[in-house]
């Protein structure tokens, strides 16, 4: 199969890999996938006090495409708020790394990580999801 | 360092390269030769049928059998079909109960598949964790209505190797008919149809550095005469059990590669083994949590075969750091199907490590210099890819993977 020159570019240099300290109550973690299905995806948020995504990290167990549509996420949804993040949609994150039919997964998988992220620090906030 | 040509190419087991000495002695019967084997009546076609003739010898050397025993086909996958279907097909009155393993290539399975469908009955024999498939487990699935055994050789996915001498005997004994697909171990490994009791035996050119779209089936002659029905009608080539003219240059080719094969085996054994041990040894001293798919005992395994499973790294992102390399993966992501690979599965492999695996098959070709820096890339990108890997965190802070409650999607 033939990866996108996007998708090879993340994967050769992929942004924002690492761990944010899960107990942090300005963190958001959202871990997605299964093993057995060949995908497990981590997406980590830290949330500044006036509600905007000011950090992102991840890290992916995937083939090529979920591990550039994850580090493709960390930098999209910095900077934005929540509700901003929440608009990325996974045909986004496909048009974007030209990612072909079989791989559309990994992109919504990626969607799936940043809403289990910020699903996660709502509830440390006792906001309603 | 010496100048390394690149992509290397680590995947033997998929095919291999023809050998120049083979190419070379196909190509007269491409041009100067062209006869067609079964013109009686003119030197083009004795030239020719000489030539298949001297071909079927050096196959039938190959593995202990006659000349006449040989059956030239399109190819391994072919010769699967034809031994399977024309047994049964033969031997109706007899019964209709196959016995054959689950990890068999996709040409037995198929074709078992398809004849169940037709009303045959098969016994799919257990596989254990090693994927050795035992005699004393064909001996326990034999019937008085059974056919056929099928069981493969050497493993094309995991490498292995198994008994067929005894599970010869105990098909010998019973009286039912032994078909062995041995695409990846002819002229590889030493096969005798006489001491191992094979009665059918599948081979494929382009396994054995001969040329693609030939193969050939043993078919036994004596004790027991072995019978089957051909799948192409027509001109009655090949004692009526394959019509179609032959390939000559193909069989040419085959022939020469079998020849090579059998003079060189104990060397080129040698020679890969060496080749993949020391590809082993490399990367597991440098990377941990190595899984081993399949037996790694001596003479249980093919000498240029490794499959191993790096955990908490997915195959495909691994192939993607190895585009200098042609190696395969069990996982599904690299496949058209969303199954991880059927024969890690059936050895009782995680879903997860079959998603890992990477089978790497050293040939007649490989250098000492291209298994180092195939060790080295693997090592690097390992290392990074780990580093990458939310399991591998978790597996490293002594979370039990099991215990988390995943999301499937």
């Amino acid at each position: 199969m033939a990866y996108s020159d996007k998708v090879i570019d993340h994967y050769e240099n992929p942004r924002n890999v690492g761990t944010l300290d899960k107990n942090d109550r300005n963190v958001g973690t959202g871990l997605v996938g299964a093993p057995a299905c060949g995908d497990v995806m981590r997406l980590q948020i830290q949330v500044s006090d006036d509600g905007k995504i000011e950090d992102a990290r991840f890290k992916t167990y995937g083939c090529g495409s979920a591990i550039a549509s994850s580090s493709l996420v960390t930098e999209w949804v910095k900077g934005r708020t929540l509700d901003e993040a929440l608009t990325i949609q996974n045909k986004d994150i496909a048009n974007h790394l030209a990612l072909p039919p079989v791989k559309i997964h990994c992109s919504v998988l990626a969607e799936d990580a940043i809403r289990a992220a910020i699903e996660d620090y709502k509830k440390k906030k006792g906001l309603d999801g | 360092m010496t100048e390394m040509k690149l992509p290397i190419y680590m995947d033997n087991h998929a095919t291999t390269p023809c050998d120049p000495r083979v190419a070379e002695a196909m190509m007269p019967y491409l041009t100067e030769h062209f006869g067609n084997a079964a013109s009686r009546n003119h030197a083009f076609g004795w030239t020719a049928e000489e030539a298949v003739e001297q071909a079927r010898g050096q196959i039938a050397e190959l593995i202990g059998g006659t000349a006449k025993e040989v059956i030239f086909t399109s190819g391994a996958t072919e010769s699967n079909n034809l031994a399977l279907k024309g047994a049964l097909e033969f031997y109706a009155s007899k019964g209709n109960h196959i016995v054959t393993s689950p990890i068999e290539h996709k040409a037995i399975i198929d074709t078992v598949r398809y004849l169940e469908r037709q009303g045959a009955e098969v016994t799919w024999l257990p596989v254990p964790e090693d994927g050795i498939i035992t005699a004393e487990s064909v001996r326990e699935a034999l019937r008085d209505d059974t056919v056929i055994v099928s069981v493969m050789h050497g493993n094309n996915e995991i490498g292995t190797v198994n008994p067929i001498a005894e599970i010869g005997a105990v098909c010998k004994e019973a009286k039912v008919l032994f078909h062995v697909d041995a695409a990846q171990t002819a002229a590889k490994l030493p096969i005798d149809v006489q001491a191992m009791g094979v009665d059918l035996l599948s081979m494929s050119g382009h396994k054995m550095y001969g040329p693609k779209g030939i193969g050939a089936l043993y078919v036994r002659r004596r004790r027991p005469r072995v019978r089957i029905a051909p799948l192409m009608h027509g001109g009655g080539h090949e004692r009526g059990m394959r019509s179609g003219t032959l390939p000559v240059h193909q069989i040419v080719g085959m022939g020469k590669a079998a020849e090579i094969g059998r003079l060189e085996m104990d060397d080129e054994i040698n020679r890969t083994r060496a080749l993949r041990d020391r590809l082993f040894e490399k990367i597991t001293a440098e990377v941990p949590d190595v899984l081993v798919n399949g037996s790694m005992k001596d003479g249980e395994r093919m000498p240029g075969s490794l499959n191993i499973s790096f955990t908490y790294v997915e195959g495909e992102s691994l192939l993607m750091a190895l585009r200098d390399v042609a190696v395969s993966s069990g996982s599904a992501c690299t496949s058209a199907s969303l199954e991880p690979s059927y024969v890690l599965r059936a050895l009782g492999l995680d879903d997860e490590n079959a998603h890992s695996s990477i089978r790497f098959g050293i040939g007649r070709f490989n250098t000492e210099a291209e298994v180092d820096h195939v060790a080295d890339l693997v090592i690097r990108a390992v290392a990074k890819l780990r580093a990458l890997s939310p399991l591998w965190e978790m597996h490293q802070e002594g979370i039990d993977l099991k215990s988390v409650q995943w999301t499937a999607h």
